[in-house]
């Protein structure tokens, strides 16, 4: 390609023939209803995109949102047939995953463990935490859940509630990485932890924090999935932590740190939800779909390293 | 050394440069059977890339190399070490995980058929560490030998792949006075029986008499001295080492030196400085100079709060100052320029304007929210103060000059107002012409902003150049504090590489 593309302008590109190809394969494509449910989609899991962006940024990477995603679904329920009220279950959850981030930011930052092993060893033991607090089924939360459905299958002026959530989010994220010294603390200990130290960033701290962040975001999205999914399921969430990271590669966050940013991550999650979509309308089988997501990985990676090495 | 013996290695007339640098200029010489030749000169001499031409790593631009009176056409790693030239590195290439054995026959490993033949390489190995006398269990692990000893291993791998001509990188650098005789009998043991001819190179001068036939000094890229290491005395050689028309490479200045800013007592650490004291004053640009391995660097960095130091007190203006961390020597008005740009001083893929401002976040920002326009502001001042060439506060600092990309760190100290500049060789791996950018600089800083400057560096002309005082490092020691404008390079080097 010998035209000059500004940074992540392939992603847009590729993203708007997507969707044209898309709308050529299944004429239902660009329904209405379909692309509010893709948009549904494209929030559930954005929100888990954000907190890996976060993470990834600071050159690390989180395995345990999976695991997170159905441990506060399964909490949520419990407290709900606990008869617990909506706000305070969903505080309860939110404070637990966001434990569980800090519980990884404390062995990545402080303690020094390799943030694959760090959360790959609270993957599997958030997982086990969430089996034994369903008893290994699921749970149902009750009648008086019902008004609590709508955070997840509901809608407000026509848009799914989720989106209205992941919106936030987004917001969020982007002001406080493009308009806080936190935000500069993360890119700075991403491209340079050394670098970072001697300009006087708190590494740990700044570490530390991504992954309580991720740990939030988790918990949130765990939230949504409860409300669609209507039980707590311990064995939800499986492989969430991959589509995570997809979704900020595609979008352009560097594994190698300190390059990326919320925007890409929205366009990520937007390409892997568009492609679930398409290939659910064309009859794929879901095992077809497995290959599909897996090959589009290596291709986005394959592209950005591409651009790299002609710069 | 033989008379007349036979001539091994040739180099004719080599030239290397690159970009903005002449490294090497028409360099000539020759080496015989059984002749151990020093290869002595300052940090920049050209020495490091006189080695890498030897090894193949680069190919010089214009000259010949010869090896057992074949000429190379096509010299390449490879090439060099089909033909028995072996170099040794300071920073040994080992695989320190695997024992002596395998790190020996690494690559080619005796085999039975499709197996590794284990018996036969430890064998093997114990053979020839016998021949040698080393008495190193071919077993061992690398990793559990001490440095000396794993310098050895790196020889007998070189005699294994049967080289005769050896190429030694500063190994004295990093052993112990016992380790360093060792390895000189083995060395002298192995040219007078052997044969093996050696290209060592020091910038120690007490070995190159005490090991060398021969001596090579290079200067500025050029060989100033050829000839026997008898015909010469410590004064002589210093004198072909530093003899330098200086020019107006060096600004001038004038300082009148304010109130004592910085001070230190018996400054030391668990590893390198061993009681250090030095003061620093307003306004003036004070030298550390020092050989590798003297400890400066490590002093800079305890100063700024990097390392922690294990005994002894730091002073700022006047007042103890505990410096725990990077954090609190910025809180206390000092600024690090690191050594290696690179690895601890650049966020290499991120813009000027954000390289700049990473230790003054704090500054632009209100709760933590940066304002868009303070940062605009401080940025383009700072690019402008120190006429930082890029095309906008925008581009990815890895795209400017490596004398841009250092006034990219010096922007970054000068916006957290820094008062103490600690400068850790702030010319390395920039161009001539940069340089005197970078003294302009530093002096302009010195005098206007009465920053007090501790620049750290192993190039002695610039530290005479642009420095008041200056104090020599040996050892992890402050060894001898003089006045740079009535001491000479002679007696500067007398105190930092003699013992």
């Amino acid at each position: 390609m010998t035209l000059a593309l500004p940074r992540g302008a392939g992603l847009w590109i590729a993203l708007a023939a997507l969707i044209a190809v898309s709308s050529f394969v299944s004429p239902h494509f660009l329904n209405p209803t379909n692309l509010l449910n893709v948009l549904r989609q494209v929030a559930l899991y954005g929100i888990l995109g954000v907190g890996m962006t976060f993470v990834i940024l600071t050159r690390g990477i989180d395995l345990s949102v999976g695991s997170i995603v159905a441990f506060s679904g399964v909490l949520g329920a419990t407290l709900m047939e606990q008869g617990f009220p909506i706000p305070a279950t969903v505080a309860c959850s939110l404070a637990a995953g966001t434990v569980m981030g800090v519980v990884n930011g404390l062995g990545v930052a402080y303690w020094r463990i390799p943030a694959f092993i760090m959360t790959l060893g609270s993957m599997v033991m958030i997982r086990g935490f969430g089996l034994m607090l369903a008893d290994g089924g699921t749970v149902n939360p009750g009648k008086a859940a019902d008004n609590f459905f709508w955070l997840g299958g509901g809608y407000l002026l026509g848009i799914p509630t989720p989106i209205y959530v992941f919106s936030l989010v987004c917001l969020i994220a982007y002001g406080v990485l493009s308009h806080t010294t936190f935000g500069r603390a993360i890119f700075a200990v991403g491209s340079n932890d050394e670098a970072a130290r001697l300009s006087g960033i708190n590494v740990p701290l700044t570490t530390f924090a991504v992954y309580a962040i991720c740990g939030f975001l988790a918990a949130l999205s765990g939230l949504i999935f409860l409300s669609r999914l209507s039980v707590g399921d311990p064995n939800s969430g499986l492989g969430l932590e991959l589509e995570a990271i997809t979704i900020a590669v595609i979008g352009g966050t560097s594994l190698f740190g300190g390059e990326g940013g919320v925007s890409g991550t929205i366009g990520g999650a937007m390409v892997l939800a568009i492609i679930a979509n398409v290939l659910n309308l064309a009859g794929v089988s879901p095992f077809s779909q497995q290959v599909v997501k897996g090959a589009i990985i290596i291709l986005a990676v394959l592209l950005e390293t591409g651009r790299k090495r002609r710069n | 050394m033989p008379e007349a013996a036979e001539t091994v290695l040739r180099l004719d007339g080599i030239s290397k440069s690159f970009p903005g640098v002449r490294a090497l200029s028409d360099v000539t010489f020759s080496l015989a059977r059984g002749e151990i030749r020093a290869l002595v000169g300052e940090n920049g001499a050209g020495k490091s890339t006189l080695m890498k031409i030897l090894s193949g790593a680069y190919v010089a631009d214009a000259g010949r190399i010869e090896v057992f009176s074949e000429a190379l056409t096509r010299p390449s790693p490879a090439a060099m070490i089909a033909r028995g030239v072996a170099v040794i590195y300071q920073e040994l290439a080992q695989a320190p995980h695997l024992t002596v054995a395998e790190n020996i026959f690494l690559g080619r490993l005796p085999r039975k058929g499709l197996r590794i033949d284990w018996p036969a390489a430890r064998a093997r190995t114990a053979e020839v560490m016998q021949r040698l006398g080393f008495d190193i269990d071919p077993a061992a692990r690398l990793q559990d030998l001490s440095v000396a000893r794993r310098q050895m291993v790196e020889i007998a791998k070189a005699l294994v792949r049967d080289a005769r001509i050896i190429v030694l990188d500063e190994p004295s650098a990093v052993l112990a006075q016992a380790e360093i005789d060792q390895l000189f009998a083995l060395v002298k043991r192995l040219a007078r029986e052997n044969g093996v001819a050696f290209v060592y190179i020091s910038h120690r001068l007490g070995e190159v008499f005490a090991l060398a036939d021969t001596v090579t000094v290079l200067r500025d890229g050029k060989a100033v001295f050829d000839g026997k290491a008898s015909d010469l005395n410590t004064q002589i050689l210093i004198r072909h080492m530093v003899g330098r028309d200086m020019g107006d490479v060096y600004p001038k200045r004038r300082t009148k030196p304010g109130t004592v800013v910085l001070e230190t007592k018996g400054l030391s650490d668990r590893t390198f400085l061993r009681e250090a004291s030095i003061t620093l004053r307003k306004g003036e640009i004070v030298g550390l100079f020092g050989l590798a391995g003297a400890g400066r660097t490590e002093l800079l960095r305890t100063l700024f709060g990097a390392e922690h130091p294990s005994a002894g007190m730091i002073e700022v203006a006047g007042a103890p100052a505990s410096l725990r961390k990077p954090r609190d020597g910025i809180a206390n008005g000092l600024g690090l320029l690191p050594e290696d740009r690179k690895t601890q001083g650049l966020f290499l893929i991120q813009s000027v304007g954000f390289n700049i401002l990473s230790a003054s976040l704090s500054r632009v920002s209100d709760h933590g929210i940066i304002s868009a326009r303070r940062e605009r502001e401080t940025v383009r001042a700072q690019i402008d103060r120190l006429s930082v060439k890029t095309p906008s506060a925008g581009a990815a600092v890895q795209n400017l000059s490596g004398g841009n990309q250092q006034k990219c760190v010096f922007a970054r100290l000068v916006a957290a107002d820094c008062q103490i500049l600690l400068a850790d060789e702030p010319t390395r791996g920039v161009d001539v012409g940069a340089k005197r950018e970078i003294y302009d600089l530093l002096v302009e800083l010195a005098a206007s902003r009465e920053l007090a400057v501790l620049m750290a560096s192993s190039e002695l002309p610039e530290v005479l150049g642009i420095c008041d005082r200056l104090y020599v490092m040996r050892e992890g020691r402050v060894v001898k504090e003089l006045d740079a404008r009535a001491t000479s390079e002679e007696e500067v080097m007398t105190y930092a590489a003699l013992h």
